[in-house]
Protein backbone atom coordinates (compact mmCIF):
# COMPACT_ATOMS: atom_id res chain seq x y z
CA UNK A 1 0.00 0.00 0.00
CA UNK A 2 0.96 3.47 -0.81
CA UNK A 3 1.87 6.21 2.16
CA UNK A 4 -1.65 7.11 2.44
CA UNK A 5 -1.04 9.82 5.39
CA UNK A 6 -1.36 13.27 4.77
CA UNK A 7 1.46 15.24 5.49
CA UNK A 8 1.97 19.26 4.26
CA UNK A 9 5.60 20.20 2.77
CA UNK A 10 6.15 23.12 5.47
CA UNK A 11 4.94 21.90 8.68
CA UNK A 12 1.76 23.20 10.38
CA UNK A 13 -0.58 23.30 13.31
CA UNK A 14 -2.96 25.31 15.16
CA UNK A 15 -2.31 28.92 15.79
CA UNK A 16 -5.77 29.86 18.01
CA UNK A 17 -8.36 28.00 18.67
CA UNK A 18 -12.54 28.49 19.73
CA UNK A 19 -15.25 27.13 20.75
CA UNK A 20 -19.02 28.28 20.82
CA UNK A 21 -22.06 26.44 23.23
CA UNK A 22 -25.07 28.45 23.26
CA UNK A 23 -26.90 28.92 26.81
CA UNK A 24 -30.02 26.65 26.65
CA UNK A 25 -30.20 22.94 27.66
CA UNK A 26 -32.97 20.77 27.43
CA UNK A 27 -32.33 17.60 29.51
CA UNK A 28 -33.09 14.28 27.76
CA UNK A 29 -35.54 12.90 30.52
CA UNK A 30 -37.66 15.71 29.49
CA UNK A 31 -37.95 14.82 25.40
CA UNK A 32 -38.44 11.17 26.98
CA UNK A 33 -41.66 12.63 29.14
CA UNK A 34 -43.03 14.28 26.36
CA UNK A 35 -42.55 11.25 23.61
CA UNK A 36 -41.50 7.64 25.48
CA UNK A 37 -42.76 8.06 29.34
CA UNK A 38 -39.70 7.02 31.39
CA UNK A 39 -39.30 3.76 29.37
CA UNK A 40 -35.05 3.12 28.24
CA UNK A 41 -32.06 4.32 28.77
CA UNK A 42 -31.03 7.86 27.36
CA UNK A 43 -28.06 8.34 25.12
CA UNK A 44 -27.08 12.03 26.99
CA UNK A 45 -27.79 13.51 30.09
CA UNK A 46 -28.85 16.99 28.34
CA UNK A 47 -28.13 18.70 25.16
CA UNK A 48 -27.31 22.13 24.06
CA UNK A 49 -30.42 24.54 22.44
CA UNK A 50 -29.78 27.88 20.51
CA UNK A 51 -31.47 30.91 21.61
CA UNK A 52 -34.11 32.00 19.00
CA UNK A 53 -31.66 34.61 17.58
CA UNK A 54 -28.66 31.93 17.16
CA UNK A 55 -27.70 30.17 13.87
CA UNK A 56 -24.61 28.87 12.53
CA UNK A 57 -23.11 31.92 11.27
CA UNK A 58 -23.75 33.74 14.56
CA UNK A 59 -22.21 30.69 16.70
CA UNK A 60 -19.21 30.33 14.17
CA UNK A 61 -18.41 34.18 14.42
CA UNK A 62 -18.35 33.70 18.35
CA UNK A 63 -15.76 30.83 17.95
CA UNK A 64 -14.16 32.48 15.08
CA UNK A 65 -13.15 35.53 17.39
CA UNK A 66 -12.55 32.97 20.28
CA UNK A 67 -9.86 31.67 17.81
CA UNK A 68 -8.52 34.91 16.73
CA UNK A 69 -7.79 36.02 20.31
CA UNK A 70 -5.40 32.93 20.87
CA UNK A 71 -3.79 33.40 17.73
CA UNK A 72 -2.74 36.69 18.30
CA UNK A 73 -2.70 37.71 14.72
CA UNK A 74 -4.53 40.21 12.47
CA UNK A 75 -7.50 39.48 10.60
CA UNK A 76 -5.94 40.28 7.77
CA UNK A 77 -3.53 37.49 7.91
CA UNK A 78 -6.21 35.01 6.84
CA UNK A 79 -6.29 34.05 3.65
CA UNK A 80 -9.23 31.38 3.99
CA UNK A 81 -12.49 31.39 6.15
CA UNK A 82 -13.94 28.07 6.04
CA UNK A 83 -17.32 26.82 7.46
CA UNK A 84 -18.37 23.03 7.86
CA UNK A 85 -21.96 22.27 8.86
CA UNK A 86 -24.83 20.48 7.82
CA UNK A 87 -27.05 23.52 9.43
CA UNK A 88 -25.98 26.59 7.10
CA UNK A 89 -29.01 29.09 7.49
CA UNK A 90 -29.47 29.77 3.55
CA UNK A 91 -29.22 27.22 0.76
CA UNK A 92 -27.55 29.65 -1.58
CA UNK A 93 -25.43 32.34 0.39
CA UNK A 94 -22.09 31.35 2.16
CA UNK A 95 -22.19 31.38 5.60
CA UNK A 96 -18.35 31.97 5.26
CA UNK A 97 -18.74 35.64 3.88
CA UNK A 98 -20.98 36.75 7.02
CA UNK A 99 -18.42 35.26 8.98
CA UNK A 100 -15.70 36.62 7.51
CA UNK A 101 -16.62 39.97 7.35
CA UNK A 102 -18.02 40.09 10.99
CA UNK A 103 -14.31 39.39 12.20
CA UNK A 104 -12.96 41.56 9.30
CA UNK A 105 -11.25 39.26 7.35
CA UNK A 106 -12.27 40.72 4.26
CA UNK A 107 -11.69 40.86 1.33
CA UNK A 108 -8.52 38.97 0.23
CA UNK A 109 -9.89 35.53 0.97
CA UNK A 110 -11.13 32.13 0.02
CA UNK A 111 -14.51 31.51 1.58
CA UNK A 112 -16.42 28.50 0.98
CA UNK A 113 -18.93 26.42 3.06
CA UNK A 114 -18.21 22.79 3.57
CA UNK A 115 -20.83 19.94 3.54
CA UNK A 116 -20.09 16.03 4.58
CA UNK A 117 -22.59 15.50 7.29
CA UNK A 118 -20.59 15.36 11.14
CA UNK A 119 -16.99 15.67 9.01
CA UNK A 120 -17.21 18.98 6.77
CA UNK A 121 -15.47 21.08 9.88
CA UNK A 122 -12.48 18.20 9.72
CA UNK A 123 -12.61 18.50 6.09
CA UNK A 124 -11.91 22.46 6.06
CA UNK A 125 -9.00 21.36 8.75
CA UNK A 126 -7.46 19.34 5.80
CA UNK A 127 -7.81 21.13 3.45
CA UNK A 128 -6.31 24.49 5.60
CA UNK A 129 -3.59 22.42 6.53
CA UNK A 130 -2.61 21.71 2.29
CA UNK A 131 -3.43 25.82 2.02
CA UNK A 132 -0.79 26.46 4.69
CA UNK A 133 1.82 23.62 3.83
CA UNK A 134 2.08 24.09 0.56
CA UNK A 135 3.21 27.69 1.13
CA UNK A 136 0.13 29.47 -0.74
CA UNK A 137 -1.34 30.65 2.52
CA UNK A 138 0.22 31.58 6.01
CA UNK A 139 -2.85 31.65 8.19
CA UNK A 140 -6.64 29.91 7.18
CA UNK A 141 -9.52 29.62 9.32
CA UNK A 142 -11.62 26.33 9.51
CA UNK A 143 -14.70 25.74 11.59
CA UNK A 144 -17.20 22.90 12.30
CA UNK A 145 -20.57 24.26 13.81
CA UNK A 146 -24.13 23.14 13.41
CA UNK A 147 -27.67 23.82 15.27
CA UNK A 148 -28.78 20.08 14.05
CA UNK A 149 -32.49 18.89 14.06
CA UNK A 150 -33.83 15.98 15.28
CA UNK A 151 -37.40 15.00 14.20
CA UNK A 152 -39.76 15.24 17.10
CA UNK A 153 -39.68 11.87 19.08
CA UNK A 154 -37.21 10.18 16.84
CA UNK A 155 -33.94 8.75 18.37
CA UNK A 156 -32.14 11.55 16.76
CA UNK A 157 -33.94 14.44 19.00
CA UNK A 158 -32.41 12.95 22.16
CA UNK A 159 -28.61 13.91 20.98
CA UNK A 160 -29.19 16.67 18.56
CA UNK A 161 -27.37 19.43 19.74
CA UNK A 162 -25.95 22.83 18.54
CA UNK A 163 -22.18 24.09 19.02
CA UNK A 164 -19.04 23.82 17.47
CA UNK A 165 -15.69 24.69 17.62
CA UNK A 166 -13.00 27.26 15.13
CA UNK A 167 -9.29 26.39 14.06
CA UNK A 168 -6.84 28.73 13.13
CA UNK A 169 -4.09 26.65 10.87
CA UNK A 170 -1.07 28.47 10.86
CA UNK A 171 3.09 27.72 10.23
CA UNK A 172 4.18 25.28 13.25
CA UNK A 173 6.86 27.61 14.49
CA UNK A 174 3.69 29.84 15.44
CA UNK A 175 1.62 26.91 16.46
CA UNK A 176 0.48 25.98 20.23
CA UNK A 177 -0.48 22.30 18.48
CA UNK A 178 1.26 21.28 15.44
CA UNK A 179 -0.54 18.99 13.01
CA UNK A 180 1.82 16.52 12.31
CA UNK A 181 -0.24 14.52 9.91
CA UNK A 182 -3.84 13.17 8.73
CA UNK A 183 -5.71 10.53 7.17
CA UNK A 184 -8.94 10.08 5.82
CA UNK A 185 -10.83 6.92 5.57
CA UNK A 186 -13.92 7.60 3.07
CA UNK A 187 -16.56 5.24 1.64
CA UNK A 188 -19.98 5.39 0.07
CA UNK A 189 -22.33 4.75 2.92
CA UNK A 190 -26.40 5.09 3.61
CA UNK A 191 -26.54 5.89 7.37
CA UNK A 192 -27.92 9.06 7.82
CA UNK A 193 -28.51 11.94 4.82
CA UNK A 194 -31.63 14.55 4.53
CA UNK A 195 -32.78 15.39 1.35
CA UNK A 196 -33.23 18.94 -0.27
CA UNK A 197 -36.24 20.95 1.35
CA UNK A 198 -36.76 18.64 4.48
CA UNK A 199 -36.18 19.78 7.01
CA UNK A 200 -35.72 16.78 9.78
CA UNK A 201 -32.72 14.10 8.61
CA UNK A 202 -33.40 9.87 7.51
CA UNK A 203 -31.20 7.48 9.20
CA UNK A 204 -30.72 3.45 8.69
CA UNK A 205 -31.05 2.94 12.10
CA UNK A 206 -29.03 -0.14 12.92
CA UNK A 207 -26.76 0.46 9.86
CA UNK A 208 -25.24 3.54 11.73
CA UNK A 209 -23.27 1.61 14.12
CA UNK A 210 -20.87 -1.46 13.14
CA UNK A 211 -20.51 -0.63 8.96
CA UNK A 212 -20.98 3.05 9.17
CA UNK A 213 -19.36 4.67 12.76
CA UNK A 214 -17.04 2.01 13.95
CA UNK A 215 -15.96 0.91 10.60
CA UNK A 216 -14.93 4.41 9.57
CA UNK A 217 -13.45 5.96 12.98
CA UNK A 218 -11.33 2.55 13.58
CA UNK A 219 -9.72 2.37 9.91
CA UNK A 220 -8.80 5.97 10.09
CA UNK A 221 -7.65 5.84 13.38
CA UNK A 222 -5.79 2.35 12.61
CA UNK A 223 -4.50 3.33 9.59
CA UNK A 224 -3.19 6.80 10.69
CA UNK A 225 -0.98 5.03 14.08
CA UNK A 226 0.36 2.27 11.83
CA UNK A 227 1.74 4.18 9.39
CA UNK A 228 3.50 6.77 11.94
CA UNK A 229 4.19 3.91 13.92
CA UNK A 230 2.25 4.93 17.23
CA UNK A 231 -0.15 2.95 19.36
CA UNK A 232 -2.48 4.17 21.88
CA UNK A 233 -0.46 4.53 24.44
CA UNK A 234 1.68 7.19 22.33
CA UNK A 235 -1.26 9.72 23.24
CA UNK A 236 -1.92 11.57 26.10
CA UNK A 237 -5.45 12.32 24.77
CA UNK A 238 -7.55 11.10 22.40
CA UNK A 239 -11.21 12.35 20.96
CA UNK A 240 -13.24 10.69 19.01
CA UNK A 241 -17.09 11.83 17.43
CA UNK A 242 -19.47 11.47 19.97
CA UNK A 243 -23.59 11.20 18.47
CA UNK A 244 -24.14 9.76 21.77
CA UNK A 245 -22.01 8.73 24.84
CA UNK A 246 -21.30 5.03 24.11
CA UNK A 247 -20.21 5.33 20.79
CA UNK A 248 -16.85 7.41 21.01
CA UNK A 249 -16.42 5.03 24.63
CA UNK A 250 -16.41 1.85 22.43
CA UNK A 251 -14.56 3.05 19.76
CA UNK A 252 -11.49 4.14 22.42
CA UNK A 253 -11.52 0.87 23.78
CA UNK A 254 -11.43 -1.17 20.19
CA UNK A 255 -8.23 1.14 19.71
CA UNK A 256 -6.80 0.78 23.19
CA UNK A 257 -6.97 3.75 24.52
CA UNK A 258 -8.02 4.20 28.53
CA UNK A 259 -11.47 5.58 29.39
CA UNK A 260 -9.22 8.79 31.31
CA UNK A 261 -7.32 9.83 27.97
CA UNK A 262 -10.79 10.35 26.36
CA UNK A 263 -12.47 12.17 29.49
CA UNK A 264 -11.88 15.69 28.62
CA UNK A 265 -12.46 15.69 25.35
CA UNK A 266 -15.94 13.86 26.22
CA UNK A 267 -18.63 16.24 25.93
CA UNK A 268 -21.42 14.70 24.39
CA UNK A 269 -23.08 13.88 28.17
CA UNK A 270 -23.54 17.31 28.73
CA UNK A 271 -24.16 19.15 25.32
CA UNK A 272 -25.28 16.83 22.92
CA UNK A 273 -24.21 15.89 19.60
CA UNK A 274 -23.07 19.47 18.10
CA UNK A 275 -22.31 17.07 14.93
CA UNK A 276 -19.70 19.05 12.78
CA UNK A 277 -18.23 20.51 15.71
CA UNK A 278 -18.66 17.33 17.92
CA UNK A 279 -15.51 15.75 17.74
CA UNK A 280 -13.39 19.49 17.37
CA UNK A 281 -14.88 20.95 20.28
CA UNK A 282 -13.91 18.03 22.46
CA UNK A 283 -10.03 18.59 21.22
CA UNK A 284 -10.46 22.35 22.67
CA UNK A 285 -11.82 21.09 25.57
CA UNK A 286 -8.40 18.91 25.57
CA UNK A 287 -6.12 21.77 24.30
CA UNK A 288 -7.99 24.38 27.16
CA UNK A 289 -6.31 22.10 29.80
CA UNK A 290 -3.27 20.59 28.09
CA UNK A 291 0.66 20.41 28.82
CA UNK A 292 3.34 21.36 25.91
CA UNK A 293 4.55 17.94 25.01
CA UNK A 294 1.21 16.19 24.99
CA UNK A 295 0.03 13.78 21.90
CA UNK A 296 -3.36 14.07 20.99
CA UNK A 297 -5.18 11.89 18.34
CA UNK A 298 -8.59 13.11 17.00
CA UNK A 299 -11.08 11.36 14.20
CA UNK A 300 -13.98 12.72 13.56
CA UNK A 301 -16.51 11.14 11.47
CA UNK A 302 -19.07 11.78 9.10
CA UNK A 303 -22.59 10.25 7.58
CA UNK A 304 -22.29 8.99 4.03
CA UNK A 305 -19.38 8.13 5.38
CA UNK A 306 -15.81 9.06 6.30
CA UNK A 307 -13.48 9.44 9.00
CA UNK A 308 -10.72 12.28 9.51
CA UNK A 309 -7.84 11.42 12.01
CA UNK A 310 -5.12 13.42 13.00
CA UNK A 311 -1.68 13.31 15.23
CA UNK A 312 -1.30 16.29 17.16
CA UNK A 313 1.52 17.52 19.32
CA UNK A 314 0.87 20.35 21.80
CA UNK A 315 3.81 22.99 22.03
CA UNK A 316 5.23 25.11 24.56
CA UNK A 317 2.56 27.77 22.60
CA UNK A 318 0.02 26.50 25.16
CA UNK A 319 0.43 27.98 27.94
CA UNK A 320 0.50 31.64 27.08
CA UNK A 321 -2.90 31.18 24.69
CA UNK A 322 -5.18 28.90 26.56
CA UNK A 323 -6.30 31.70 28.50
CA UNK A 324 -6.47 34.40 26.05
CA UNK A 325 -10.36 33.45 25.34
CA UNK A 326 -13.40 31.80 27.21
CA UNK A 327 -12.38 28.14 27.70
CA UNK A 328 -15.33 25.17 26.56
CA UNK A 329 -15.68 24.21 30.35
CA UNK A 330 -16.90 27.66 31.07
CA UNK A 331 -19.66 27.94 28.22
CA UNK A 332 -20.80 24.59 29.39
CA UNK A 333 -21.33 26.40 32.79
CA UNK A 334 -23.14 28.61 31.42
CA UNK A 335 -26.47 26.49 32.01
CA UNK A 336 -30.12 27.39 31.58
CA UNK A 337 -32.27 24.62 31.44
CA UNK A 338 -35.62 24.70 29.46
CA UNK A 339 -38.53 23.03 28.84
CA UNK A 340 -40.19 20.68 25.68
CA UNK A 341 -42.67 23.64 24.99
CA UNK A 342 -39.44 26.57 25.27
CA UNK A 343 -37.48 24.10 23.07
CA UNK A 344 -40.51 23.83 20.58
CA UNK A 345 -39.98 27.47 20.01
CA UNK A 346 -36.70 27.98 20.40
CA UNK A 347 -35.95 25.07 17.38
CA UNK A 348 -39.19 26.62 15.29
CA UNK A 349 -40.88 23.67 15.98
CA UNK A 350 -44.04 25.07 16.32
CA UNK A 351 -45.83 26.05 12.96
CA UNK A 352 -47.30 29.54 12.72
CA UNK A 353 -49.12 30.07 9.46
CA UNK B 1 -36.55 45.37 0.69
CA UNK B 2 -33.90 46.99 2.59
CA UNK B 3 -30.99 45.52 1.11
CA UNK B 4 -28.35 48.66 0.35
CA UNK B 5 -29.05 49.87 3.75
CA UNK B 6 -28.27 46.41 5.57
CA UNK B 7 -24.96 46.36 3.08
CA UNK B 8 -24.06 49.55 4.09
CA UNK B 9 -24.07 49.22 7.70
CA UNK B 10 -22.84 45.73 8.13
CA UNK B 11 -19.05 46.43 9.21
CA UNK B 12 -21.03 48.81 12.28
CA UNK B 13 -23.92 46.25 12.77
CA UNK B 14 -21.79 43.11 12.79
CA UNK B 15 -18.61 44.10 14.61
CA UNK B 16 -19.52 47.58 16.51
CA UNK B 17 -17.25 49.52 14.31
CA UNK B 18 -17.00 52.97 15.48
CA UNK B 19 -14.18 55.90 15.03
CA UNK B 20 -11.85 57.65 16.89
CA UNK B 21 -11.37 61.17 16.83
CA UNK B 22 -7.60 61.61 15.77
CA UNK B 23 -7.74 64.86 17.43
CA UNK B 24 -9.18 64.40 20.96
CA UNK B 25 -9.67 60.68 20.89
CA UNK B 26 -12.74 60.76 21.67
CA UNK B 27 -14.52 57.26 20.95
CA UNK B 28 -17.78 57.57 18.59
CA UNK B 29 -20.46 55.54 17.77
CA UNK B 30 -22.58 54.87 15.39
CA UNK B 31 -19.83 56.42 13.23
CA UNK B 32 -20.62 60.08 11.90
CA UNK B 33 -17.26 61.32 10.43
CA UNK B 34 -17.37 64.60 13.04
CA UNK B 35 -16.50 64.57 16.22
CA UNK B 36 -19.18 65.11 18.88
CA UNK B 37 -16.28 66.39 21.65
CA UNK B 38 -14.26 68.69 19.33
CA UNK B 39 -16.04 69.48 16.19
CA UNK B 40 -13.69 68.10 13.27
CA UNK B 41 -13.77 65.68 11.32
CA UNK B 42 -13.36 62.07 12.50
CA UNK B 43 -13.16 59.48 10.02
CA UNK B 44 -10.41 56.60 11.50
CA UNK B 45 -11.79 53.55 11.99
CA UNK B 46 -12.51 51.88 15.73
CA UNK B 47 -13.68 48.44 16.89
CA UNK B 48 -15.01 48.40 20.18
CA UNK B 49 -14.15 46.16 22.99
CA UNK B 50 -17.66 45.21 23.09
CA UNK B 51 -17.22 45.72 26.89
CA UNK B 52 -19.99 47.70 28.48
CA UNK B 53 -23.03 47.92 31.05
CA UNK B 54 -26.55 47.92 31.26
CA UNK B 55 -27.65 52.27 32.02
CA UNK B 56 -31.13 51.57 31.51
CA UNK B 57 -33.84 48.83 30.24
CA UNK B 58 -37.07 48.40 29.11
CA UNK B 59 -38.62 45.05 27.89
CA UNK B 60 -41.13 44.91 24.64
CA UNK B 61 -44.36 43.12 24.84
CA UNK B 62 -46.22 44.39 21.48
CA UNK B 63 -43.08 44.00 19.10
CA UNK B 64 -42.84 46.05 15.69
CA UNK B 65 -43.18 43.95 12.34
CA UNK B 66 -40.25 41.77 11.77
CA UNK B 67 -39.58 41.35 15.21
CA UNK B 68 -43.01 39.87 16.51
CA UNK B 69 -41.64 36.48 16.52
CA UNK B 70 -39.07 37.65 19.74
CA UNK B 71 -41.61 39.19 21.95
CA UNK B 72 -41.12 39.60 24.79
CA UNK B 73 -37.45 40.56 24.59
CA UNK B 74 -35.59 43.80 26.37
CA UNK B 75 -34.11 46.99 24.71
CA UNK B 76 -31.04 48.49 27.13
CA UNK B 77 -28.97 51.36 26.66
CA UNK B 78 -25.85 50.34 27.19
CA UNK B 79 -22.88 52.41 28.45
CA UNK B 80 -19.67 51.17 26.38
CA UNK B 81 -16.26 51.00 28.34
CA UNK B 82 -15.05 53.44 25.84
CA UNK B 83 -18.15 56.24 26.39
CA UNK B 84 -20.54 56.24 23.81
CA UNK B 85 -24.26 54.97 24.77
CA UNK B 86 -25.91 52.55 21.78
CA UNK B 87 -29.13 50.95 22.32
CA UNK B 88 -29.65 47.03 21.55
CA UNK B 89 -31.51 44.40 22.12
CA UNK B 90 -30.68 42.31 25.31
CA UNK B 91 -30.01 38.27 24.72
CA UNK B 92 -28.98 34.84 26.28
CA UNK B 93 -30.73 36.34 29.51
CA UNK B 94 -31.70 32.82 30.92
CA UNK B 95 -33.65 33.31 33.65
CA UNK B 96 -31.29 36.14 35.14
CA UNK B 97 -32.68 39.13 36.17
CA UNK B 98 -31.46 42.71 34.74
CA UNK B 99 -30.40 45.07 36.76
CA UNK B 100 -28.68 48.95 36.36
CA UNK B 101 -25.12 48.51 36.12
CA UNK B 102 -24.94 44.70 35.29
CA UNK B 103 -21.82 44.14 32.94
CA UNK B 104 -22.62 42.88 29.43
CA UNK B 105 -21.03 42.03 26.53
CA UNK B 106 -21.64 42.23 22.63
CA UNK B 107 -22.58 39.27 20.81
CA UNK B 108 -23.64 39.28 16.77
CA UNK B 109 -27.00 37.75 16.60
CA UNK B 110 -29.83 36.85 13.87
CA UNK B 111 -31.97 40.49 14.22
CA UNK B 112 -34.77 40.02 11.88
CA UNK B 113 -35.18 38.63 7.77
CA UNK B 114 -35.83 41.22 5.22
CA UNK B 115 -39.53 41.29 4.70
CA UNK B 116 -40.75 37.11 5.57
CA UNK B 117 -38.65 33.53 5.63
CA UNK B 118 -37.59 34.23 1.96
CA UNK B 119 -35.55 37.59 2.76
CA UNK B 120 -32.05 37.69 3.72
CA UNK B 121 -31.19 37.57 7.31
CA UNK B 122 -29.89 40.78 8.94
CA UNK B 123 -27.15 40.25 11.59
CA UNK B 124 -26.18 42.66 13.75
CA UNK B 125 -25.18 43.58 17.72
CA UNK B 126 -26.82 42.67 20.38
CA UNK B 127 -25.70 42.03 24.36
CA UNK B 128 -25.69 39.98 26.68
CA UNK B 129 -25.08 39.06 30.41
CA UNK B 130 -21.08 39.17 30.64
CA UNK B 131 -20.28 35.28 31.01
CA UNK B 132 -18.09 35.20 34.03
CA UNK B 133 -15.08 33.03 33.90
CA UNK B 134 -15.26 29.87 35.67
ZN1 LIG C 1 -12.47 65.12 18.75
Amino acid sequence: MPNTLLTPNRPVGIVGYGSYVPRYRIAAREIARVWAGSKGGLPVKEKAVPGLDEDVITMSIEAARNAMLRAQIEPAQLRAVWVGSESHPYAVKPTSTVVAEAIGAVPHIQAGDWEFACKAGTEAMVAAMGFVGSGMADYALAIGMDTAQGKPGDALEYTAAAGGAAFIIGPAENALATLNASYSYVTDTPDFWRREYQKYPEHGVRFTGEPAYFQHITSSSKTLMAELGTTAKDYQWAVFHQPNTKFPQRAAQMLGFTPEQIAPGLLVPVIGNTYSGASIIGLTAILDIAKPGDRILLASFGSGAGSDAFDITVTDKITLRAGLARKTQEYIARRTEIDYATYARYRDKITMK
Amino acid sequence: MEIPRHWRLKQQRYGLVGEVCPHCDYKIFPPRDVCPNCGDEAKTLYTFSGKGEVFSFTTIYEAPTGFDHAAPYTVAIVKLDEGPMVTAQLTDLGDQPIEIGMPVEMVTRKMRNDGDERGVIVYGYKFRPAVVAA
